[in-house]
């Protein structure tokens, strides 16, 4: 399947393994990421914050690129775009007046949103209702046995719940829950599953939002999980690069390490570590190299 | 009839004994509410129970608990949709206090420190625009439909048991206090526009405390949707006030703006120190001292480059910049409320159905939010009130059918 595929900026910038990671598993789910290249930032909420019109037209330029790829929709690697996205989508489409506002704008580039233009989901979702778990299940080679994930899937893809469609026939807000079972692993339920990490308050309450990070990280530490797995590029950066001072600030040693949801998916599709680039993470992922190691019979190289 | 068993978390701080969990049976029509079926255990088997509640009609806000992990109102939680997000087993419903607040017995919560006093810190009054004219003020239109949100407010704390930041940090002034701060910000007969943004931008658990985690819009019984509040607040303070305001809530939003509008992509190297003012600024130095650590972490896991840090690789397109330019040197900004306008769509497929969803729909042109007090003249047509506009004009008219105070009234509670 033929996806435009927009990483985001985060995940070629302070956190570029998770653009590799999916690089490295799109082929193994047979997904061409067709990359939209013009396209902006979302705003991560913060041009909404300034200006609504302003991240409005950013995203539907952005939903009009993607429209111009032969993919059949579009899917983003972080849960802040999905949000963000999403909160622009859902304006756009719900007035004819306000869209046609907008595409004055978008004109000269000779580009123009139309109301749905696209659908917008975040991998996660599409592993689930695109790809399929079934199909998924079939595609591991090296299933978790024995591994203990604990989910966290950030604020951004899972409030508000109607506008992100989650629901009876499509619960995203378990879909962690689901992939981590159809990769064989353990999911581990914890306080943080769907707590902010602080990330949006780091420059301005950095106490407050090492504590919440801090505070989820010890928490999966006590409910016994082996690592974390986040849909958002964002999380990562409090919950992984951030570790350190968020263990400083609540006076605990923390190391817990946290997984992109594509070095997930592709360590139980058999890629090895350093394709997946685990090697950069500032936590190292101890436990869940022990664990490949011990699973395939100490053949992976740990590389660090 | 079927049969739930309500899952109650009983405390009694002066008996001595640890808050625990006690079971009752209830056989009641799924449609009823948890608020009637606590009422009932209450009636039938345990007197004792302590729960608050009043107009058991969604219009008190005495009734906030939280059912199965999330806040909301008793009365207002239908049995049968409280059971299916149930974790834990069939038909078992846990009822617990509100959160971030202390206990006092029960079910019930004190709201004094966390929402009360909140409350009355953001002078939750008008203060009245000099000189006082000698019959009403005359006032655009769409500035008050503007504050119809916060207006719905019946002060219930659903969100302020669920606010991330109120959970970490307590002083926050918390979502329903810096709601209803907008109604006031927002109102053009207040004389002190100014100064209260002025004082809640400054304040370090001021609108700039937030993290944006969506938890008060989602707990929200009423719409009002407290973050964006929130965002609107910051979005008079920094952009019609120029507050710049020391937690760097200001900056970091122009730095990430400024970010955007050069590079296309967001550029985090560029972006701390820009946060704090700027790489030569003050401010900056012990910020930047403090994070260094996090970027030599992040050169040392070869996460970035030294090339990443120091140079751009992105340059943003002229269309980007055309685009920050033309939306950002507008007179007024737009603003598309669905919460007052609605979708357009709703209203064609079920023009008598205004209990579900946010709000009484309108189809009404995108809301321009009105102009701060300084703004240069507004467009005449926002001028005149009273009559209807034509739904096409381009300006801030909106039916005067808008939801007042209290609504939309919850019709599907009883
Ligand atoms: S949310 Fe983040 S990663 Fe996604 S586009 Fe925006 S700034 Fe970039
Ligand atoms: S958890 Fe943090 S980074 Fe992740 S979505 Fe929420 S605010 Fe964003
Ligand atoms: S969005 Fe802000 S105010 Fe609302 S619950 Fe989260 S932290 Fe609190
Ligand atoms: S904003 Fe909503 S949740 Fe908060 S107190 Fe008011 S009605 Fe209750
Ligand atoms: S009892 Fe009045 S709001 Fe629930």
């Amino acid at each position: 399947m033929k996806v435009a595929y927009w990483p985001g900026c985060v995940s070629r910038g302070f956190t570029p393994e998770l653009h590799g990671a999916m690089e490295a598993v799109a082929p193994l789910l047979d997904l061409e990421l067709i990359g939209i290249d013009r396209a902006s930032c979302c705003g991560a909420g913060v041009i909404a914050e300034h200006n609504q019109e302003l991240a409005d037209t950013l995203n539907a330029r952005t939903f009009a690129l993607a429209a111009e790829t032969p993919g059949e929709l579009m899917m983003n690697i972080c849960s802040t775009c999905q949000g963000a996205q999403s909160e622009c989508q859902e304006r756009l489409d719900a007035s004819a007046e306000y869209r046609a506002e907008i595409n004055t704008t978008l004109e000269a580039e000779g580009l123009a949103y139309e109301k749905g233009l696209v659908t917008n989901k975040n991998f996660l979702w599409l592993l689930v209702e695109e790809i399929g778990l079934e199909n998924l299940k079939k595609k591991v080679k090296r299933p978790l046995t024995g591994l203990k994930v604990g989910p966290f899937y950030g604020c951004y893809i899972v409030r508000p719940t109607d506008r992100l469609g989650i629901d009876d026939e499509n619960p995203r807000d378990q879909y962690m829950q689901m992939v981590i079972e159809a990769l064989g692993g353990e999911v581990i339920d914890y306080a943080g599953i769907y707590k902010c990490c602080g990330f949006p308050i780091i420059t301005m309450n950095k106490k407050a939002s090492l504590q919440m990070a801090g505070t989820h990280l010890a928490d999966a530490t006590d409910a016994d999980a082996d690592c974390l797995v986040v849909p958002c590029p964002l999380c990562h950066l409090n919950l992984d690069l951030q570790q350190p001072m968020a263990a400083a600030e609540i006076g605990r040693d923390l190391s817990m390490p946290v997984l992109h949801l594509p070095q997930l998916v592709g360590l139980a599709l058999g890629l090895d570590n350093k394709a997946l680039g685990l090697q950069r993470h500032v936590i190292k992922p101890t436990s869940v190299i022990d664990w490949s190691t011990a699973v395939i019979g100490s053949t992976v190289e740990a590389g660090w | 009839m079927p049969e739930y068993t309500l899952r109650l978390r009983r405390y009694d701080p002066e008996t001595g004994e640890a808050p625990h969990y006690e079971d009752f049976k209830v056989e009641l029509e799924g449609h009823r509410s948890v608020l009637e079926a606590i009422l009932q255990v209450r009636n039938e088997q345990d007197g004792s129970i302590g729960v608050r509640c009043s107009c058991r009609a969604a219009i008190c806000g005495s009734c906030g608990v939280r059912t199965n992990g999330k806040a909301g109102l008793a009365c207002h939680t239908h049995l049968d949709a409280a059971a299916k997000n149930s974790k834990h087993g069939e038909n078992v419903i846990v009822v617990e206090p509100m959160g971030n607040m202390p206990i006092i017995k029960d079910l019930i919560v004190d709201m004094e420190e966390v929402h009360w006093k909140k409350i009355r810190r953001v002078t939750p009054w008008l203060v009245a625009k000099e000189p006082v004219p000698e019959r009403e003020y005359i006032v655009p239109h769409a500035a008050m439909v503007d504050v119809t949100q916060t207006m719905a407010c019946i002060q219930c704390g659903a969100c302020v048991s669920d606010c991330m930041t109120m959970e970490m940090d307590p002083l926050f002034v918390g979502p329903a206090a810096l709601a209803k701060a907008y109604r006031f910000v927002g109102d053009p007969r207040d004389a002190e526009q100014g100064q209260r943004l002025k004082d809640l931008s400054e304040d370090p658990h001021g609108i700039y405390d937030c993290t944006h985690c969506f938890q008060c819009i989602e707990a929200c019984p009423k719409g009002v949707a407290p973050m964006s509040q929130i965002m609107r607040l910051r979005r008079r303070a920094g952009s019609d006030f120029h507050i710049d305001d020391r937690n760097n809530g200001h900056r970091h939003e122009m730095a990430f703006i400024k970010n955007i509008r050069k590079n296309g992509l967001l550029h985090e190297a560029d972006l701390l120190p820009d946060s704090y003012g700027g790489k030569f600024h003050p401010r900056a130095v012990p910020e930047l001292l403090s994070s260094l650590p996090v970027v030599l972490r992040a050169l040392k896991t070869g996460k970035v480059t030294v090339k990443k840090a120091l140079l751009h690789e992105h340059k943003a397109s002229p269309e980007i910049k055309r685009i920050f330019d033309t939306v950002e040197n507008r007179e007024v900004r737009l603003e598309y409320n669905l919460y007052i306008s609605g979708n357009e769509d709703d209203l064609a497929d079920d023009p008598a159905d205004t209990t579900g969803g946010t709000a009484t729909a309108t189809l009404a042109p995108p809301v321009v939010e009105a102009p701060a007090v300084e703004a240069p003249a507004e467009p005449a047509a926002v001028e005149t009130p009273v009559e209807p506009a034509p739904v096409a004009e381009p300006a801030a008219e909106i039916d005067t059918e808008a939801p007042a105070e209290g609504e939309p009234t919850e019709g599907d509670t009883q």
